[in-house]
């Protein structure tokens, strides 16, 4: 009899050690589920994105938006805010770069930022590949509207309010 | 609610957005407009933690079972003392890390518990042999406190990670001068069985340096990669289709590798300079993704493996043991061929926690606890085992993908790189796979240096994987509606 219940308590107690295993991986699950339905709105936040991207004109519309934050928005730096403040911010890979981009496709010293009263403008510094404000490349200082992408190697940033 | 286009919240939303068109939609959709309510799995991991507690509970009960002795007082304390300690951790990661990995805690609490099982069990099996034996479990479960202590105070003083990125020198050679400091003291103070790598306060305590210098190397490591990153993976000279690395880019890496490298091999002690050397190698392949070195870190393995064969007469009794494990059974491979047989007795359902005579292998408690669960636990235990490790090291690679930052991502890939380097290495080394290198197996091991430091490695991957998964911080709400009005009264003062 002692002998059934060392065999039983043998065998339950691999069962319980597999059962922990099993609870782990569906705290994973969920943890993923969770994980998707932030990228849902995500993917909503980018085909809202893209839909922008094609109504060029429309960043106009809003002419007196005035932005406080500068928002990554694709990239390897996607997510990443910065707080719009007095004095010019320069983009690029240097460490000392306001907004430190890590993406290859963008130079040590890319663009720069500036504020022209409520306004701000993007200024490229000589890129290499150039910046880009919706699908244009600028060629000199250009205002920067409220939601319109700014493109930089593979990152895109927008100003919001 | 936030889309209700009559709402001012809804208003605000909408100019904010910028889009005139289904603004109602793309409210819903944005997760910025709605308040940052997100899962924190802190309950999933308290119900982890109970089942943890279950498990560990129910195995100290069946060793006590098998072990024909009643059921003491003693058992309660065991067991109570293990709740109290993980249940004080979580409410402290709740107050101090609230967004952290609801998995590592419990994962850590179950190998830390069926680690303090087995060494009570060898304990024993060793006071049934020899009547003044020092039983280890007591104080096993006091350095679980007292690393459970320092993983407070690691969550408490570091709150941000990449404040660690501010000093990576003056960590790096703080924990070169620990590492060497063995080596430099008088053996009386150094050496415990032949290896030359611990710090001995006679009486009171034994550290063993490496396994907390290996944490500052991945620190130092993980700052210095990202600041060179873009060097390191663009320049160089092409060679054979590989793309060369200049080596003045990684002067300060390969200096100090090869510093603590040297200290390390002149100290006898080959298991941790493997680690260090793997998870720096793997550390810089992350940072690059490079294969070329890759390919140069192996080769260069390969011939430091060579030499250290040459001339570590240490190291060549390691490898004839490993490829001819039989030729010696009752003398150099003593240990090695009573882990086999340990595993083989065990089988596929083991002897049942308790049944088995783990005891026979030296250093069961330490370097061979994992020959023990396996004897006990069999096949399907120990590989549970080794799952929850995986899973343990699978989740830091999670937070390591998630983190927000280059330095925090490239640390928790070290940091648990290295957590699961050293589980192969380790139990590789027990199965016979690989030589045997000392090494304790985190978190299960008797040993109070490789637990704190291993604790710190938790708190460490908590706190990167709190900072990546906390919902980012709301703006302070400034309206549009608010913003345009503005502009129009300055416009009109203007005028």
């Amino acid at each position: 009899m002692p002998a059934l219940i060392l065999q039983l308590s043998r065998l339950g107690f691999l069962i319980l050690l597999w059962l922990f295993i099993l609870a782990a991986i569906r705290v994973i699950r969920s943890d993923m589920r969770v994980a998707a339905e932030g990228r849902v709105g995500v993917t909503a936040a980018s085909k809202r994105q893209q839909r922008r991207n094609t109504i060029p004109a429309r960043a106009t519309a809003l002419p007196g938006v005035r932005p406080s934050t500068l928002v990554v928005t694709a990239g390897s730096m996607a997510g990443t805010r910065l707080r719009l403040q007095n004095g010019p911010i320069l983009i690029g890979r240097a460490e000392d770069s306001t907004l430190v981009l890590d993406d290859d496709f963008a130079s040590t010293r890319h663009a720069r930022l500036i504020q022209q009263g409520d306004w701000w403008a993007v200024e490229d510094l000589g890129s290499t590949n150039g910046t880009y404000l919706d699908r244009i490349k600028i060629t000199a200082t250009t205002p920067v509207p409220v939601g319109v992408p700014i493109r930089i190697g593979r990152s895109v940033m927008e100003l919001r309010p | 609610m936030t889309g209700g286009p009559g709402s001012p919240a809804g208003l605000s939303g909408n100019s904010g957005n910028g889009s005139p068109a289904g603004s109602a939609k793309a409210n819903t959709a944005a997760p910025s407009n709605r308040r940052p309510r997100r899962r924190t799995g802190r309950g999933a991991e308290l119900w982890l933690l109970i089942f943890a507690a279950i498990i560990v509970t129910a195995a100290l009960m069946i060793v006590e079972l098998n072990q024909h002795q009643a059921l003491k007082i003693e058992l309660v304390y065991y067991g109570g003392g293990y709740l109290a300690v993980f249940a004080i951790a979580h409410v402290v990661v709740r107050a101090l890390a609230p967004y952290a990995d609801p998995l590592m805690l419990p994962l850590v609490a179950l190998l830390n518990g069926l680690g303090l099982v087995m060494i009570y069990r060898l304990d024993l099996a060793e006071a049934a042999k020899h009547a003044n034996a020092t039983p280890q479990a007591p104080l096993q479960l006091l350095w679980t406190a007292v690393s459970l202590v320092l993983f407070l105070v690691t969550l408490l003083v570091i709150r941000d990670h990449t404040s660690l990125q501010s000093y990576p020198y003056t960590l790096a050679f703080a924990g070169l001068i620990f590492l060497a400091l063995p080596a430099a003291l008088p053996r009386s103070l150094s050496e415990v069985n032949g290896a030359k790598i611990w710090i001995r306060i006679p009486g009171l305590l034994s550290v063993q340096p490496s396994e907390f210098a290996k944490i500052t190397l991945i620190v130092f490591a993980a700052a210095f990669l990202v600041s060179k990153r873009g060097v390191l993976s663009t320049a160089g000279p092409r060679f054979l289709g590989l793309t060369l690395p200049r080596i003045r880019d990684l002067g300060p890496l390969v200096a100090l590798l090869a510093v603590s490298l040297g200290v390390l091999v002149v100290s006898n002690d080959l298991g941790p300079a493997l680690l260090i050397f793997g998870v720096l190698l793997a550390m810089v392949y992350l940072a690059t993704s490079r294969v070329s070195w890759l390919i140069i870190g192996l080769l260069a393995f390969a011939g430091g493996a060579v030499l250290a064969y040459q001339f570590v007469p240490h190291l060549r009794v390691r490898v004839d043991i490993w490829l001819h494990p039989f030729a010696d059974p009752q003398g150099a491979s003593y240990q090695l061929v009573q882990s086999l047989f340990g595993l083989g007795t065990g089988g596929i359902f083991g002897t049942g926690l308790g049944a088995g005579r783990p005891d026979i292998v030296p250093y069961a408690s330490t370097d061979f606890i994992t020959a023990a669960l396996g004897e006990e636990l069999g096949l399907v235990g120990l590989t549970a085992i080794i799952v929850c490790f995986m899973i343990l090291v699978g989740r830091g690679m999670r937070a390591a993908l998630a983190a927000r930052d280059n330095f925090g991502s490239l640390l928790a890939a070290g940091l648990s790189f290295s957590i699961g380097l050293q589980v192969f290495v380790i139990i590789g080394g027990v199965t016979g796979l690989i030589p045997l290198t000392g090494l304790t197996t985190p978190f299960v091991s008797y040993g109070g240096s490789s637990l704190l430091a291993n604790y710190i490695i938790l708190a460490l991957l908590l706190r990167i994987s709190d900072s990546s998964r906390r919902p980012p911080v709301k703006q302070p709400r400034r309206t549009g509606t608010l913003a345009q009005a503005r502009t129009e009264i300055l416009s009109r003062s203007a005028k």
